[in-house]
């Protein structure tokens, strides 16, 4: 598709959605498949209106189900391709993901997370963590999932998320929340054409000049096979744990260690800042990728602080994470507001000084 | 009896190169297999095995990648006409069909079903109706007849308490979407010979992107009926066809006038 | 009459007689023996055949194939 149109590299200002989706479009999908659902509606409306004027395919679909299988459909037909939904909706695509991660297509899905359970809110949260970094549907499975924290990452994620798919023939996820779809800010658009796509030889395209058949499938009726497929995916997985990513703010010779992703990761920037200004070291451990986690960089931090504070937007799920790397080396704190509600960087850092009262630290 | 094949003999009907060398799976008499190889029989004719992508979900028709000799997807229960309209919409130029039996594609998978006909995708379904489950060991399904006995209607089924049986197809019928709509079937030879017309018909309707082909396949579950496989072909006729008629709903705007003008 | 046969592929069929019936000529019947699959599988019982293709057309394998002797003396120019 003509990816060349409106593809300047002037730093422009865009809301989190629309910068995804432009991304998108320079990263050359074919096409992108979805279903409205707030607080992302803007990635489809986005895609409907760009992708007739610039050669792609854009579908809105009946459902976020009909939506992931028609992702399924066209990326085991071997081309580039998107979904996105909002929380709801992702747990609506949770039994395509599981066939897709079992048939082994690349293809990328984007989570603006907002609160729930159930309806829920339409306001940011960080509550679906568990659901992407675990699997999320049925069956022993991984999502590479990425999660950025700002609308710079939003359009920039895009393209490491194709290449981390195409490169491990493995759904891609972008973690991010309300907030970060909606917010406008500073944004220089990555390159069009600088992801080129590769032919695949084990795409359903048609036979072609092919003398085997292709098959896309996820059944195995024989549980030694089924066993093998199963060993084969854990290997993919283990392999993918080099494309660990994260981002270090003052961790050398912070006593506290804040450990926070997305939006969490920036409130905690200033509560960085609000400590450091108190003589309190305070550093801030920020993962990029949720899958694979950096549990070997927590480790090693875990003996040299004195605390960790875990902080989400949601009852404390990365913190399991957390706790399992830190292995009973340092205690581990959790903060954190649920149902689309923000810690307030002034709130975080309260619960610092409260754990430096209670654990009686003392700083260095 | 000894039967030696005269050397001057000519093959006139032969399984076509287009089916696997897999012996099917399908229980002895199964419509399934006969719908498999008059679609791989087509598939030959036409001279369209490279550029064919077959979608096939779950229910006993999952299993047909097995036999048929072309690139294939296997659909999550219900999903196939949305994987197939995924291949389409990026590969528009290759013959896409879905396979799909009567509880993935009137039970689980409406919604894909209604939409995807709604939009007129490019492709062609193909609807095994046996009224009934037969992968899972017979339960009722959406097109179970009103006291038709199953494992899950072991009294019959009521209408007051299940509702009647579904008519999907005319009710496809009625959507702009859907170009070319026709019930068949396998009881006879010469009902499968209509049937691998329509089948023909649809693709090449298909490549002059007229919209979505759908063919009901009023076929049978020896096992899941509990019956041989010639009763169950006799209960086609006598039960089945009551209930969905033989014939075309829907045929393309130009061909009904020309068969007005001329019935012949 | 146009002359023909079939070869039925005896560990492919089931048995399950829907050529028996298709076939207007009776030459179809079940083997006294079984595959080895466990089913009695179809043979040809009588020397009437007009490769008509009717049992195969309705073989859901499938596993006959159908001969028939060429209508006139063939020209063998290709």
């Amino acid at each position: 598709m003509n990816q060349n149109n409106n593809s300047n590299n002037e730093p422009r200002l865009m809301k989190g959605n629309e910068a995804l989706a432009e991304a998108a479009i320079r990263a050359g999908i074919h096409a992108y498949f979805g279903y409205p659902i707030t607080p992302q509606s803007e990635i489809l409306e986005y895609f409907t209106r760009e992708m007739p004027k610039r050669g792609g395919v854009v579908v809105q679909a009946e459902s976020e189900l009909a939506a992931i299988n028609m992702v399924y459909g066209a990326a085991g037909a071997g081309t580039r391709i998107m979904t996105s939904s909002s929380s709801p909706g992702i747990s609506l695509m949770q039994e395509g993901l599981s066939y897709i991660a079992s048939a082994e297509l690349p293809c990328l899905v984007v989570n603006i997370n907002r609160g729930g359970p159930g309806l829920g809110t339409i306001q940011p949260s960080q509550s679906d963590y568990w659901q992407a970094v675990k699997g999320g549907g049925h069956g022993d499975y991984h999502l590479i999932v990425l999660a950025p924290a700002s609308v710079q990452e939003m359009a920039d994620f895009v393209f490491d998320a194709f290449r981390l798919a195409e490169k491990y023939r493995n759904p891609a996820f972008i973690l991010a929340d309300g907030a970060l779809g909606q917010m406008m800010e500073k944004v220089v658009l990555p390159e069009a054409g600088s992801l080129p796509y590769h032919e695949v030889n084990w795409a359903t395209s048609g036979m072609g000049k092919r003398k085997e058949r292709n098959i896309i499938t996820s059944l195995y009726m024989q549980p030694e096979e089924m066993e093998q497929v199963n060993l084969h995916l854990q290997k993919k997985y283990k392999a993918m744990q080099k494309e660990v990513r994260f981002e270090s703010i003052l961790t050398e010779d912070a006593d506290i260690l804040l450990v926070a992703y997305g939006l969490g990761a920036r409130i905690c920037q200033k509560v960085v800042e609000l400590g450091r200004e108190k003589d309190i070291k305070i550093g801030l451990l920020r993962p990029i990728t949720l899958y694979p986690f950096p549990k070997d960089e927590i480790a090693r931090l875990a003996i040299r602080v004195q605390s960790i504070l875990v902080v989400e937007m949601n009852a404390g799920q990365m913190v399991e994470d957390v706790s399992l790397a830190v292995n009973g080396r340092c205690p581990v704190n959790l903060t954190g507001r649920m149902g689309g509600m923000i810690s307030s960087p002034e709130e975080v850092f309260q619960k610092v000084e409260t754990i430096i009262e209670k654990q009686t630290l003392t700083l260095k | 009896m000894e039967n030696k094949i005269p050397e001057e003999f000519e093959v006139v009907y032969c399984k076509p190169s287009t089916l696997t060398d897999m012996p099917m799976h399908y229980c002895p008499g199964c419509g399934h297999g006969i719908v498999n190889k008059i679609l791989m029989e087509v598939v030959e004719e036409l001279n369209i095995q490279d550029k064919t992508i077959g979608v096939a979900p779950v229910g006993c028709s999952v299993f047909a990648y097995n036999y048929m000799n072309i690139d294939m997807q296997e659909a999550a229960h219900g999903r196939a006409s949305a994987v197939a309209t995924g291949i389409k919409r990026v590969l528009p130029d290759r013959y896409v069909f879905s396979y799909q039996g009567d509880g993935d594609l009137a039970a689980i998978g409406t919604s894909e079903t209604i939409h995807t006909v709604n939009r007129g995708e490019n492709i062609l379904m193909i609807f095994i109706n046996n009224a009934i489950y037969g992968m899972t060991g017979g339960q009722m399904a959406p097109t179970t007849l009103i006291g038709q006995v199953t494992s899950t209607s072991p009294y019959g089924r009521e209408a007051a308490a299940i509702g009647n049986p579904l008519k999907i197809t005319d009710m496809l019928a009625q959507l702009p979407g859907a170009y070319y709509v026709s019930r068949h079937s396998i009881h006879t030879s010469n009902a499968i010979r209509k049937l691998k017309k329509a089948i023909t018909k649809s693709f090449e309707y298909q490549k002059e992107k007229k919209g979505t082909c759908f063919i009901e396949v009023v076929s049978n579950c020896p096992s899941g009926w509990k019956m041989t496989p010639l009763e169950s072909m006799k209960w086609i006729e006598e039960h089945m066809f009551p209930i969905y008629p033989l014939g075309d709903l829907k045929i393309p705007k130009e061909e009904s006038k020309v068969t007005k003008e001329n019935p012949n | 009459m146009i002359k023909g046969t079939v070869k039925i592929d005896e560990e492919i069929c089931k048995g399950c007689e829907l050529c028996i019936v298709a076939c207007p000529q009776g030459s179809l019947g079940l083997s006294s023996h079984i595959n080895t699959h466990g089913y009695r599988y179809v043979e040809l019982i009588k020397d009437n055949c007009t490769g008509c293709i009717n049992c195969a057309i309705v073989c859901p394998e499938p596993a006959i194939t159908v001969y028939r002797q060429p209508k006139t003396t063939k020209s063998k120019v290709a």
